[in-house]
């Protein structure tokens, strides 16, 4: 039986750096996951919940007006349509089935841009679970309709004041939850970070994105495309929509992480993979953003979703075997994708997925004619109005 | 600098025999290191030593402490806000390991103040103030195997955890690895005052002995010279106290007092001397 438990490691990174207390919680849930995803009925459950509930598939949009050169594609993967209006919906189906599988009613969660609590609050209040979600106080402020979303459908809401006030302390807070509560409750974490078995859980959930895509390219071009564009925060939706393309040598994978408001300006970006270095957070070694001295620094982006100094084992293993590209995009580039984006197709992105966008369009100018590549649409930007018209304002002053 | 280092090899074994001797039981209050600041820090930890303390646990103050329940993540704040550096803890370190030759000093640290800063750097410079031992909160036993590795490299002695409901293979495991002393958590959860300590049963206490452990020191959640009674009678060598000697400092802080612990670490020392009739 132990010989057949999958690595907790992708090469260097990884592993399940917790509070021993914490231990066979994780281990408890590894074996669940394991269990499960080997029976039929619970993968029947979980497709049919995609399927009925949360509105799979996807479509895959093909951009008519945004292409900076015409005879380059870029198509869009709409995951923005899901149910709750962001990817996360398919994780949190996933892990609620193994709550529920391991007779935990309780759930806790943490959340950045207020999109995997808010996919809690739905799933929950669906299956009839006790929801509690820790969110940074500074998110709390930024995302307030999601905040009232998730009251909304019977989710507690704790705003978190220590440390930064965003999804890294959220993530603390939920963590610290958990190590008096295991017995009863499950901690959802909400992206491919963490300690293991969590990055491994959340891709398998996610794959569904990039297996699905990968068959509607298929069917309209007959081809692969030639690169992919995900937004990275913890990197679930890019893990997603990469995994079933990770062993297509020909397909470029690109992470795009915030530049926020420069690369140069340390404490206001949150290219974790761009400009950090190895260390340890929240249960995992991957790389991170941390001073001389290893505390976690600060990060910054526009987006919720993205400002994280860390980020998931796995692509720290796929950046160092050089499988994937990890580039990044500056709040004003992605609010510049944002609002084409919404003008000339007539989709309004999150702002997350707006980086994506941005770095294909960058990408567009120089790729050959005839080129075809498809972004992960990881949401929708209902949550991000009332902060884009607030910088709308402050720009036209 | 060569003198600190050829201190005393052993200063836990020593300490335990010494204490078991006298039928003690070792009060080590814990505190992080540059809180409040770095001066009050070293004078708290001065008092504490000569009010009775028998050991240290101490703790670099860290952004990120998911183990740690409000009070210590004030502590943390606050050191950090007064500008603590890692270079900073080391010199408190070196300061109080010049002053008390023969006193046990452990470290409780998070991964990441050790691993993201390099592993044998932090090792040998814990040794080089001489520091006995290493904690680190978030290294569970499956992963125990990098810090380990350079803790012997560096003769630290690598001190693990044992929550209260593990199974029998891992208290075997732990009991087997931890050296100066094992670790014995009261209860589940963080620390803080809010949920009081949990005390061993005698059962669990025995088959750590039978298995040849280190002294067991019971720590979370002890907050009153009554718990610290409790733990006596349950037969544990020793017990750590952190969120309520940050709480008594913290009081003192708002009231504007002159901060002095001597009196609460005396009467925690008082009741780690003689039994309790209370806590029968
Ligand atoms: C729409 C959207 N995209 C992306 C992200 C980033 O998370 P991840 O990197 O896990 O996909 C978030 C996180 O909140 C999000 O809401």
């Amino acid at each position: 039986m132990l010989d057949n438990l999958p690595s907790p490691y992708y090469g260097k990174f990884g592993g399940m750096f917790v509070p021993e207390i914490l231990v066979p919680a994780l281990e408890q849930l590894e074996t669940c996951f394991l269990g499960a995803i080997n029976d039929d009925a619970f993968n029947d459950e979980f497709y049919a919940m995609l399927k009925t509930y949360a509105g799979r598939e996807t479509p895959l949009t093909l951009c008519q007006n945004i292409s900076p050169n015409p005879k380059v594609k870029i198509y869009l993967k709409r995951e923005d349509l899901l149910h709750g209006g962001a990817h996360k919906t398919n994780q949190v189906i996933g892990q609620c089935l193994l709550a529920k599988r391991m007779g935990k009613q309780r759930l806790i969660a943490e959340t950045g841009a207020g999109q995997h609590g808010v996919a809690m609050a739905i799933v929950g209040a669906r299956m009839g679970l006790d929801v509690t979600i820790y969110m940074g106080a500074k998110d709390v402020e930024r995302q307030q309709q999601n905040v009232f979303r998730m009251r909304l459908m019977g989710a507690r809401v704790i705003a978190v004041d220590s440390g930064s006030g965003t999804l890294k302390d959220a993530i603390n807070e939920a963590m610290r939850d958990w190590s008096a509560s295991y017995e009863h409750t499950h901690y959802v974490l909400g992206t491919a970070a963490g300690p293991h078995p969590f990055p491994l859980i959340v891709k398998h959930f996610q794959t569904v994105i990039g297996r699905e895509a990968k068959q509607q390219v298929l069917a309209v071009e007959g081809r692969l495309p030639d690169a992919l564009y995900a937004c990275v925060g913890g990197g679930s939706n890019a893990i997603g929509l990469f995994a079933d393309f990770i062993d297509e040598p020909d397909v470029s994978l690109i992470g795009v992480e915030p530049a926020g408001k420069g690369l140069d300006i340390s404490g206001q970006h949150g290219a974790t993979l761009g400009t950090g270095s190895n260390g340890i957070l929240h249960g995992a070694i991957t790389k991170i953003m941390q001073n001389d001295d290893g505390q976690i620094s600060k990060s910054h982006s526009i987006s919720a979703g993205l400002d994280y100094p860390g980020v998931g084992p796995e692509h720290a293993f796929l950046q160092d075997s050089g499988r994937v590209t990890y580039t990044s995009v500056t709040d004003q580039e992605a609010l510049d994708a944002f609002h084409l984006l919404s003008r000339h197709e007539g989709i309004i992105p999150a702002l997350e997925s707006a980086h994506a966008v941005a770095q294909a369009l960058k990408d567009a100018q120089q790729r050959p004619d005839g080129s075809i590549l498809l972004v992960n649409l990881s949401g929708r930007g209902d949550k991000d109005l009332a902060q884009v018209m607030k910088h709308s304002e402050k720009e036209a002053h | 600098m060569a003198t600190i280092n050829t201190g005393n090899k052993n200063r836990y074994d020593k300490l335990f025999n010494d204490l078991t001797e006298r039928n003690e039981v070792a009060f080590i209050p814990f505190i992080t290191l540059g809180f409040p600041n770095k001066d009050q820090c070293l004078k708290l930890i001065r008092q504490m030593v000569k009010a009775g303390a028998d050991a240290l646990e101490l703790g670099f103050p860290y952004s990120d402490p998911i183990a740690d329940g409000p009070i210590i993540q004030k502590a943390n704040i606050m050191a950090l806000n007064a500008g603590i550096s890692r270079d900073d803890c080391f010199d408190i370190l070196a300061t109080i390991r010049a002053e008390f030759p023969n006193l046990p000093i452990g470290l409780l640290l998070y991964a990441n103040l050790v691993y993201g800063t390099g592993l044998d750097e932090t090792y040998e410079r814990a040794k080089n103030v001489g520091v006995d031992s290493i904690l680190i909160a978030d290294a569970p036993l499956r992963e125990i195997s990098t810090f380990k590795d350079a803790a012997t490299r560096h003769t630290i002695q690598q001190v693990l955890i044992l929550p209260p409901d593990a199974n029998h293979e891992k208290r075997q495991a732990i009991a087997n690895l931890s050296e100066g002393y094992l670790y014995l958590l009261s209860r589940s959860g963080i620390t803080g005052t809010e949920t009081r300590a949990g005390i061993p049963t005698r059962d669990l206490i025995k088959e750590l002995t039978t298995l040849n452990s280190a002294p067991l020191v019971l720590g979370f959640g002890i907050k009153t010279p009554t718990d610290v009674a409790a733990a006596r009678s349950a037969g544990v060598a020793g017990v750590i106290s952190g969120s309520a000697v940050i709480e008594q400092i913290l009081l003192q802080l708002e009231k504007g007092n002159d901060i002095n612990v001597s009196k609460f670490i005396q009467a925690m020392k008082r009741a780690a001397k003689r039994p309790n009739r209370m806590a029968r």
